[in-house]
């Protein structure tokens, strides 16, 4: 190859294409370089310097910006950048709360990981005039704590870039800069989609979940309620994460072992809820291919992307699938069917969903997302919120026997499974329709072309003889790439699936958080997501319609796919919203 | 002086004269306040609405340089120096003194909107120091104590 640039990094000579930046080449040297603003494919802005190198220039240079040269001779440890570095963390740390101990972030936090490894010896090294500010957390997903905020941007960069919603942003200056929406509002206030993944991004404990523990734990110590536990597909990818098992381990068994430790009544999966929502989505599907309906349909189950669509593209609303999202649909199946068939007063029910989100907060509390006075969700909390509650309850995760969901709303079939991952409920769906519109047996039930990362993804499948074009979008800014490529007249699709988080769900904001440095490393997208095909691969039933609990759910109870009482319980209206508030 | 109404046409005007060049931003805030003397809220959604940015961008910018007013200018601007030779000579508790009289923060407008308190750089009058000024007026050699009694000329 000819595009390739030789250099000398710490005497240790790399080979790399032109254009990598130092602090990529350094990585390939076995040399990681401190960083706190990086992140990779997000926020690549040279802002915090603590990645600065010696290569003989003037000025020290920032390398996750600066790219590599032919004969560079770069110095990544001297005695000089050792203190610049540590010179600006102990600067950084002046006005910063410094209460480790109470944090969430508290052994995974970069800047504290960052003081240990590069020997900052005192932490109050520059005390002084501190800022001190209120802790936004008026929104139902999102708590904003700028005492711990560190300016890097990379949540900025996330909300901006990665999702194309931009409601936060540096106001101020100088000393009193701070990363807020504008005019003071509060993240309650202004158009944001709830997806959290500003949380993701985040390298310190600036930002963090609502919290829904504390309501889960009044719940299980309540003897008057029934408590049940779903937890979504995405959950049981990432959740061994917390517990030290390498990424990309499937720990089903034990998260049903661990929910049932902990003391809920009844533990189902929204795997369940995930067939069910196949069933509905795809008879929708075929509706609107029949009957004329408006096409392309787009996938409603990410909460994230429904307010997205809702406020900046609410000319698609007609387009969203009227189908509840799977937590919401079995929710709903819980309090109805499930106490029906159990004989218990619905409104003792409390259910209470695992996710890997933090939209799903605000969905749960969405009022069209109920009936009869009760919620079809109850209390929300993220695959993190779990992962604490387990080891407040001093549960021995990673040694736990794996264990079984509960009967009937706990059996799912493969399809329910991949529902986690971008391109997931696509395959589901078409493994479906596939079968229900030409009444043969699909061999073999992969679809790979709607599988990977890409940001946007396309194929044409056949279904008998119709030639059905799909997309896939994930993250809201190609989300949004899409649709304006729809509106423009260029493309035209029959069915789309969308997921608000760049990977989907199990890459969601309420996910275990993955830092800068493992993420140069690593893909979680791809490598959680694996988790969930293999699953899938494994299981014995692999396609929704397949599954003996659904099929029983609809023989018993629901009747027809889209008939009454399914549209009374499992679907559901979106409302367009205003992009400023006033 | 132009209606509102027009006010709105010229930052659309100037919108879209900048529309589509890098750091559009800036220069259009620029005309904003030349058209309507601050950037309000709906000044600055219709600036990110026209130009494709976001109102946290917008904000951003607008906070960020000293040079773009968040709310109307006061009837009368007050600019206190705090150049090095008015800074000597004890222009900050002039100033300090007037931001307690007026009960309002530096850079902000008095709620009956008579007064904006402001702090500037050199004016050029050292040799009058510490020096302010109060719309083109120019007030010299000031202490605290004589504040309320010039406010209440006003």
């Amino acid at each position: 190859m000819d595009n390739l640039v030789k250099l000398t990094i710490d005497g240790v000579s790399v080979e790399v294409p032109a254009g990598t930046t130092v602090l990529e080449a350094a990585k390939q040297a076995g040399i990681n370089i401190p960083t706190l603003c990086y992140l990779k494919d997000i926020n690549q802005i040279g802002a915090c310097r603590m990645c600065v190198v010696d290569t003989g220039a003037r000025a020290f240079g920032a390398a996750c910006v600066l790219p590599v040269a032919p004969g560079m001779n770069v110095k990544t440890n001297t005695p000089k950048l050792r203190d610049a570095r540590r010179v600006n963390l102990e600067l950084l740390l002046s006005n910063h709360d410094k209460k480790c101990l109470s944090c969430h972030r508290n052994q995974k936090c970069e800047l504290q990981q960052m003081c240990m490894d590069l020997g900052v010896e005192d932490e109050g090294a520059f005390a002084g005039k501190m800022n001190s500010y209120e802790i936004d957390d008026l929104s139902p997903s999102i708590v904003r704590n700028n005492n711990k905020c560190i300016l890097c941007r990379r949540c900025v960069a996330a909300c901006e870039n990665t999702q194309a919603v931009g409601v936060i942003g540096p106001v101020n200056r100088g000393f009193k800069t701070q990363i807020k929406s504008a005019w003071d509002q509060s993240l309650n206030e202004v158009a944001c989609i709830n997806c959290g993944q500003c949380i993701a991004a985040c390298p310190t404990g600036a930002l963090y979940e609502k919290d829904g523990a504390k309501e889960v734990w009044d719940l299980l110590a309540d003897d008057e309620v029934i408590t049940v536990v779903q937890p979504a597909p995405a959950v049981r990818a990432a959740l061994g994460e917390e517990f030290g098992l390498p990424m990309g381990t499937s720990v089903t068994g034990k998260l049903a072992a661990a929910l049932r430790r902990l003391g809920f009544n009844k533990i189902f999966d929204t795997d369940w809820g995930a067939d069910l929502t196949i069933m509905e989505e795809g008879t929708e599907l075929i509706g609107r291919l029949q009957n004329g309906g408006t096409l392309p349909m787009i996938t409603s189950c990410s909460p994230g992307w429904i307010k997205f669509c809702e406020t900046y593209y609410p000319e698609f609303i007609p387009n969203l699938s009227s189908c509840k999202s799977p937590h919401q649909m079995e929710g709903a199946m819980i309090k109805s069917y499930w106490a029906e068939k159990e004989g218990i007063d619905p409104h003792k029910i409390r259910v209470i969903s695992v996710m890997p989100c933090t939209a799903k907060k605000f969905e749960a509390k969405r009022p069209e997302l109920g009936r009869d006075g009760m919620a079809d969700v109850d209390v929300v909390i993220t695959t993190r919120e779990l992962a604490r509650m387990i080891k407040e309850a001093g549960i021995d995760f990673a040694n736990l026997p794996d264990e079984d969901f509960d009967s009937v709303l706990g059996e799912s079939s493969g399809a329910g499974t991949i529902f986690g991952a971008t391109g997931g409920v696509m395959e589901a769906a078409l493994r479906t329709v596939y079968e229900k519109v030409t009444g043969e047996t699909l061999n073999p039930v992969e679809f790979h072309e709607v599988r990977g990362i890409e940001g946007v993804k396309e194929a044409t499948v056949k279904v008998g003889d119709l030639d059905v074009n799909v997309a896939i979008a994930h993250g809201t800014a190609n989300a949004g790439r899409l649709l304006d490529s729809i509106k423009r007249g260029e493309k035209t699709y029959t069915f789309i699936e969308v997921m608000g988080c760049p990977g989907g769900c199990v890459t969601g904001g309420g996910q275990p958080i993955v830092s800068a440095q493992r993420r140069m490393e690593i893909d979680p997208k791809v490598v959680r997501a694996k988790a969930l095909y293999d699953e899938d691969a494994g299981k014995p039933i692999r396609k929704s319609h397949e599954n003996p609990s659904i099929q029983a759910a609809y023989r018993d109870y629901l009747g027809e796919p889209n008939g009454h009482k399914a549209h009374e319980l499992l679907h559901t209206t979106y409302v367009a919203r205003a992009k400023y508030s006033k | 002086m132009p209606d509102n109404k027009e006010k709105y046409a010229q930052l659309q005007e100037a919108i879209a004269k900048h529309k589509g060049e890098r750091g559009a931003v800036m220069p259009v805030l620029q005309e904003a306040m030349n058209i309507f003397g601050y950037v309000p809220q709906d000044v600055q959604e219709m600036i990110a609405d026209g130009l494709g940015a976001t109102l946290s961008e917008v904000y951003g910018v607008s906070t960020f340089y000293s040079q773009f007013s968040l709310e109307p200018k006061g009837e009368h601007v007050i600019g206190v120096c705090l150049g090095t030779a008015c800074y000597v000579k004890g222009s900050q508790k002039v100033l300090d003194r007037l931001a307690e009289e007026l009960k309002i923060e530096v850079g902000r407008t008095t709620k009956d909107g008579k007064f904006t308190l402001n702090a500037t750089r050199c004016l050029g009058a050292c040799g009058l120091a510490p020096v302010m000024m109060i719309g083109e007026e120019v007030y010299g050699r000031l202490t605290p104590d004589e504040v309320p009694a010039i406010l209440a000329k006003y």
